[in-house]
């Protein structure tokens, strides 16, 4: 009974009240930023990363933890209250959930999103649980080829699952490799892309690059659109609790949401966003003739994605907790924060740090049931959010990128930088280059490197060692299969389909 | 020869030229071998590889149609300029003269890229602002950021 014992020491850990109030503190964060449109958990766990240097490690990760998550939860309100989501996961969730709303059902919509949610939440909890240390020992015998050729599939499982055009999705990747080549090269020494300026030679900040393109870009990008009129229900939320047969439709459509969402979290470049998109596609073909058709307000499209995005948002941190790669932009920043406090993410985190690996863990059931209280019984103090004008919004998310740039290493140097990123950001947003691939490339670009080069040193020169060593070969395969897949015809009219028809 | 794809075809040119300024940068390092892999090794291929990526992408621009030309639309210059502006301003008061002044001017200055700007809004969200940055980082995060102006302190 090695998981009661693992999880008696997560919770023992969690439960201590210095972790109980970051948990806390992380979700409740993450729901305000769920709630507010425009500012996102990338944008806000880059901008906190400075302050964990004050931190230790264990609660550090659990708030940042309780961002990610808190979120997913925070985004459906927004969506189905305003028709605008908070988060990018919550698209699917404003089409059915905000018609909802305009029944005078908005009270139902947000608790079937939250109960779905929590109870997704739940299940997640304990996938990674149970299938982290399996996929821990299978890790130990990876080699330097074997990492190179996962990394190679958790980048390709990034594009072929991110939206818009596969071609400048992959170029977005190869990019964000190039810009982690700005370093002093680890085997020799040598100081490489620097133009001489000593600040570049221990690389480009991924903070700096995050808060650029992510917070400014955005901002930037926002404030050029037209100002949109926004319609809030706010008088409407009430019976919050749903009628018998609203249950009666939402828990098959909690139960798919919940296995989809599990499932795709875990793939590389999965995570929250795709598993919602993918659960509304699933009910519609599932649920044959539903009591209000979807688009109309049915409570399948709100139950199934919400379920699913927090499913996928919990097993998204089953790769990086294991094998120390990031299947998405929120894990890259979590493995950047382990880096910052000196923890090596990979396999070895289960053993060398057990307390933080399964209090982590612990939190997030932890942080699941603080979210189902903060968002059901006082959904009223986040609606009054909603009416904050962006016009005061704004300047403080400025204020609060430019500090955290700075006090980085203390230098206004990567102030500079970041200004520059946010210009590429918004030219990303203009060209409609997505940038989510662009920072895990980035992320993976010197981990990639280094096993590539230690492969090829070990197999002196040959190449085709990541063909011939069986772990290896099988992941590449992997890979190939998902980019002919993805190039097929009918697969790709339905992605394209996917991602085009309800944004 | 007409661009199907304004969006596209600035795309492909950029990673075009990225891709080729890399792999000519990474000439100046040693390239190793495949045995022997140098500095220069992993960068030069993937900085070919950029350019190989953007070439097809500038390609597809220029042969395939797409949707009334994809157009890139307007730029929105104010908000672009004066939030750069916002931030390289406060990049350079910071050290010189604190958190207390430069908060003020950041916000001051951001607040002008969006569309409304009225001076209460603005002076309560900077005394909010700059109080809540000091305790919170100052006091609470205890990071070391300079408060006054070095030419107060001395």
């Amino acid at each position: 009974m090695d998981l009661l014992n693992n999880l008696a020491l997560g919770f023992q850990t969690a439960l201590s009240l210095q972790n109980l109030m970051y948990a806390f503190f992380g979700t409740v964060l993450g729901t305000l930023i769920g709630v507010l449109p425009g500012l996102g958990p990338v944008a806000t766990i880059a901008m906190l990363l400075p302050s964990i240097y004050t931190l230790d490690a264990t609660p550090a990760l659990i708030m940042l933890a309780g961002i990610y998550y808190g979120a997913q939860y925070g985004g459906s309100t927004t969506a189905i209250l305003i028709n605008v989501p908070g988060e990018s996961s919550s698209v699917v969730t404003a089409i059915d959930g905000y018609q909802m709303a305009r029944r005078g059902r908005a009270g139902a919509a947000l608790a079937a999103a939250g109960l779905g949610s929590f109870f997704a939440g739940c299940v997640g909890t304990i996938i990674i649980a149970a299938f982290a240390p399996p996929l821990t020992e299978l890790a130990f015998k990876f080699g330097s080829a074997e990492y190179f050729s996962l990394m190679v599939l958790g980048l390709v499982g990034a594009v072929v699952l991110a939206s818009g055009s596969l071609v400048k999705a992959i170029s977005m990747i190869v990019l964000g490799l190039l810009l982690g080549q700005v370093n002093t090269d680890v085997i020799t020494g040598a100081a490489r892309f620097s133009f001489d300026i000593p600040e570049l030679t221990d690389g480009i900040g991924f903070v700096v690059i995050a808060m650029g393109i992510f917070g400014f870009g955005e901002i930037i990008a926002n404030l050029g659109q037209p100002e949109e009129h926004r319609e809030v229900f706010t008088k409407e939320v009430k019976g919050l609790w749903p009628t018998r047969e609203d249950f009666q439709e939402a828990w098959p459509s909690v139960l798919r949401g919940t296995a989809l969402g599990s499932i795709l979290g875990v793939l590389p470049g999965g995570g929250a966003l795709l598993a919602s998109f993918a659960s509304y596609t699933l009910e519609k073909k599932v649920v044959r003739n539903p009591r209000v058709p979807f688009g109309k307000g049915a409570i399948q499209g709100v139950a199934g994605p919400e379920s699913a995005n927090n499913a996928g948002a919990q097993t998204s941190f089953i790769p990086m907790l294991t094998l120390g790669i990031p299947p998405n932009a929120v894990m890259a920043l979590m493995v950047g924060a382990m880096t910052i406090k000196g923890i090596q993410p990979g396999p070895q985190v289960m053993t060398s740090n057990p307390e933080l690996f399964w209090g982590l863990i612990a939190s997030m059931w932890i942080g699941n049931l603080m979210l189902i209280v903060l968002n059901l019984p006082l959904i009223g103090i986040w609606i009054k959010l909603l009416t904050v004008p962006y016009r005061f919004l704004f300047p403080a998310i400025v204020v609060f990128c430019c500090i955290g740039t700075y006090s980085l290493n203390n230098n206004n140097f990567d102030v500079f930088m970041t200004a520059g990123f946010a210009l590429l950001g918004y030219i990303f947003y203009k060209l409609s280059c997505e940038p989510a691939p662009l920072l895990l490339g980035f992320i993976l670009g010197p981990m990639m490197e280094e096993n590539l080069r230690r492969a090829l040193l070990l197999a002196r020169g040959d190449w085709s060692t990541f063909l011939t060593r069986p772990l290896s070969a099988g992941l590449l395969i992997a890979a190939a299969l998902m980019i002919v897949v993805v190039m097929l015809p009918s697969i790709k009219n339905k992605r394209e389909e996917a991602f085009q028809e309800e944004v | 020869m007409k661009i199907k794809s304004q969006r596209d075809f600035w795309s492909g040119l950029m990673f075009l030229t990225i891709g080729v300024a890399f792999a000519w940068g990474a000439t100046d390092y040693s390239f190793g071998s495949s045995a022997r892999p140098g500095p220069a090794y992993f960068p030069f291929g993937l900085g070919i590889l950029l350019a190989l990526l953007g070439g097809l992408v500038l390609f597809k621009a220029l042969t395939l149609e797409s949707e009334g030309g994809d157009p890139i639309g307007a730029i929105a210059w104010r908000p672009l300029l004066i939030v750069i502006l916002a931030i390289t301003v406060f990049g350079l008061a910071l050290p010189r003269l604190g958190l207390s002044c430069t908060l003020p001017l950041t916000i001051v200055l951001s607040t002008l890229a969006g569309r409304e700007f009225h001076w209460r809004g603005v002076l309560l969200s900077c005394v909010l602002l700059t109080v809540g940055s000091w305790a919170l980082f100052i006091v609470g995060l205890k990071l070391t950021i300079p408060l006054w102006p070095i030419y107060f302190t001395g």
